[in-house]
């Protein structure tokens, strides 16, 4: 360990093993450390043993649950976006080779009191119970509008300014009910509040092609899910980045970040040895997680998740017996400010034992008793064999870490995809780098 | 008779610097190099061996990377393995109980049917020897492993013992088993990533 490194990486989520591999492959000599003795941080999937570990420590698994080894549960409830950056990322880097992905089965909308799937084609809008028949054909009109749209012939802007002109004047226009509106903010655009409506309504446009076109890539949802769990992905890329000479070293306590008298990062200290390296990368969780780290607070609370792990022995009722899914509870529908997300996977991709389902409701929380919040969530489950609840704190850096070196990551948000999270990789990258990122698909040879 | 085909997803452990990559560069290329740094970018190699009754076998294998060092593999690396290959340096007697650790590891994380050999690498340094043949042989039968003595560097015994390998790996099994291994993501069901890259365009019709 007395060798000096360019990027010392802390901790090994998805977000900090995407930049490792990415470093790596760029030939920067990486030290990729974790204190947990599993790949992953918040972002991993458990075996039962370890998820009792992690939440009940006094507790041991109950032996009808079946094999520890035949399960992987993720700590966070998200899916890839078939046609969305986190693909390609992976398509690029081609740690596909080491994944196999399977489609999420189903995509379903709270409205009513019921659920009900959210329609991929036109064809489905037109038999949905979503919405009654003069609505239909308001609606048909703004999706048509959408598909046409293009950039470079005013003919088919309506009049409308995608840049300037809010979410709210195009649902006007198209004269939309605010349940249709809930369904195409929330489950189409994936907005988590209703914030997005009165901004310029180019990006909710970018969104709803990004879920079309998702959809329109394997049909049934517009997701995708790694067999095995999404604990693969930071194994994936921490193997790229291995394999481009970054060293790895789990269950390592990182004891202090030490910097110099300008408070410049020099190294990071593990009992009483201190890697060098010039540069730092990180997760909030090594560098105070909202206290004092290296004389400074280096990360901000901006809100909390709440998310509770169900463990289900039944698919989720009114879902057609889906093998996977994802439920959205619009926070109209139950008097809140964000979104209620059900995300579901079941032994078909491989993360628990047969006749077992998983389920993550989560949502941002609002008030001070959380549990409560996902209240709506949870009785969509039908009966819960076990429940582990969790609440994360939501973390940012207070600086961009250009003047001392300590570049850190954001923590995992209530999205239901990994959009944000490439966003982050994109942004922490130009920072430590000072380029952009670029992907260009190379490398990795493939011998015959 | 027609040609079957199988693939196999073979993955190495052993102690850092017994020559493992070595051994499988060997293999692979029939190359060896003196003064081969550690293990950097060569990720995934594959080579085929063709047995007696035409019968071919693809090996995927998978390198440590140099993620065993630190105690840092992932699950990922053992998991639908077909097949090991646990590698000592027959000149450091501490290496071959590292070797009995991977295989413990890989009792406990693999795939029960998994075929392991054992490799003594670096027989051409025989005159420094400090394992036996015969203690190798014997913990070897004692765990049900194949066993060999291997040179990276001459070639001995390289080739016999990945189409040892290739023999007991059971072929009769239904496909579906090659299929266990990953990689070359083509004719894998679920779901190929690979395949649809166009569906990006801004003005992509959309499919409401």
């Amino acid at each position: 360990m007395d060798e000096e490194y360019d990027v010392i990486v802390l901790g090994t989520g998805l977000t900090e093993c995407i930049l490792s591999g990415l470093l790596s492959k760029e030939g920067k000599k990486v030290l990729h450390m974790d204190r947990n003795d599993y790949y992953g941080g918040e972002s991993a999937s458990l075996n039962l043993t370890q998820l009792y570990r992690k939440f009940r420590p006094d507790q041991t698994p109950p032996s009808e649950l079946g094999r520890d080894r035949d399960y992987a549960v993720d700590l966070v409830p998200k899916f890839i976006i078939a046609s969305g950056e986190l693909t390609q990322i992976l398509v690029h880097t081609e740690v596909t080779r080491y994944l196999e992905f399977k489609q999420i089965a189903g995509s379903f909308v709270y409205r009513d009191g019921r659920i009900s799937k959210v329609p991929s084609t036109e064809m489905e809008a037109v038999k949905s119970p979503l919405m009654g028949l003069f609505e239909k054909r308001r609606a048909k009109k703004f999706f048509e509008f959408l598909q046409n749209w293009k950039d470079d012939d005013p003919s088919t802007h309506q009049g409308i300014n995608l840049d300037k002109d809010s979410m709210k004047t195009i649902y006007e226009k198209f004269g939309l009910e605010p349940g249709t509106q809930d369904f195409i903010g929330h489950a189409m655009a994936l907005y988590l509040d209703d914030d997005y409506i009165t901004k310029p309504a180019r990006a909710t446009y970018d969104r709803i092609i990004l879920y079309t076109s998702s959809m329109a890539r394997y049909g049934k949802s517009p997701y995708i899910y790694p067999l095995y769990g999404l604990g693969e992905l930071p194994q994936s890329f921490a193997r790229l980045s291995a394999i481009y000479g970054g060293t790895y070293m789990l269950d390592k306590q990182i004891d202090e970040i030490v910097t110099d008298a300008d408070g410049k990062f020099v190294g990071a200290r593990s009992g009483d040895e201190t890697v060098k390296a010039k540069q730092v990368i990180g997760d909030p969780s090594y560098f105070g997680a909202g206290r004092t780290s290296a004389g400074k607070i280096r990360v901000v609370e901006e809100g909390k998740v709440v998310r509770a792990i169900c463990v289900l022995k039944h698919p989720i009722p009114g879902t057609d017996d889906s093998d996977s899914c994802q439920i959205i509870v619009p926070q109209n529908q139950v008097n809140r400010r964000n979104d209620i997300y059900v995300a579901m996977v079941s032994s078909t991709h491989n993360v628990c034992a047969k006749d077992v389902y998983l389920a993550i409701v989560s949502t941002v929380v609002e008030t001070d008793k959380p549990e409560l919040e996902i209240k709506p969530g949870l009785d969509l489950l039908g009966p819960i064999y076990d429940k582990f609840v969790s609440i994360s704190s939501q973390y940012t850096p207070t600086s961009d870490g250009k003047a001392d070196n300590i570049f850190i990551t954001r923590s995992y948000d209530a999205t239901s995809h990994f959009e944000t999270v490439v966003e982050d990789v994109q942004d922490v990258w130009k920072r430590v780098t000072g380029t952009d990122l670029v992907l260009s698909k190379k490398e990795v040879e493939v011998q015959e | 008779m027609s040609t079957k085909q199988f693939q196999f997803k073979l993955v190495l452990l052993g102690e850092s610097a017994v020559g493992k990559s070595s051994l499988v560069l060997r293999f692979v290329k029939d190359q060896f190099d003196d003064y081969r740094e550690s293990t950097i970018g060569a990720a995934f190699l594959t080579q085929t061996v063709t047995l007696e009754d035409q019968t071919t076998v693809k090996f995927e294998i998978w390198d440590t990377a140099g993620q065993e060092r630190y105690k840092s593999l992932a699950p990922m690396y053992y998991r639908n393995a077909n097949c090991a290959v646990v590698v000592y340096d027959i000149t450091q007697s501490a290496s071959l109980d590292k070797a009995r650790n991977w295989v413990r590891e890989l009792q406990r994380q693999a795939d029960p049917s998994i075929v392991i050999a054992l490799c003594g690498n670096k027989a051409d340094l025989s005159a420094r020897r400090q394992v036996s043949e015969e203690e190798a042989k014997k913990y070897a039968d004692e765990e049900g492993l194949m066993w060999a003595e291997t040179s990276a560097k001459t070639g001995e015994g390289v080739t016999e013992i990945f189409t040892a390998i290739a023999k007991k790996l059971p072929l009769t099994a239904p496909a579906s088993r090659s299929g266990a291994a990953r990689g070359t993501t083509a004719a894998r069901s679920g779901v190929d990533l690979n395949k649809q890259s166009t569906a990006q365009g801004q003005n992509e019709p959309c499919n409401c």
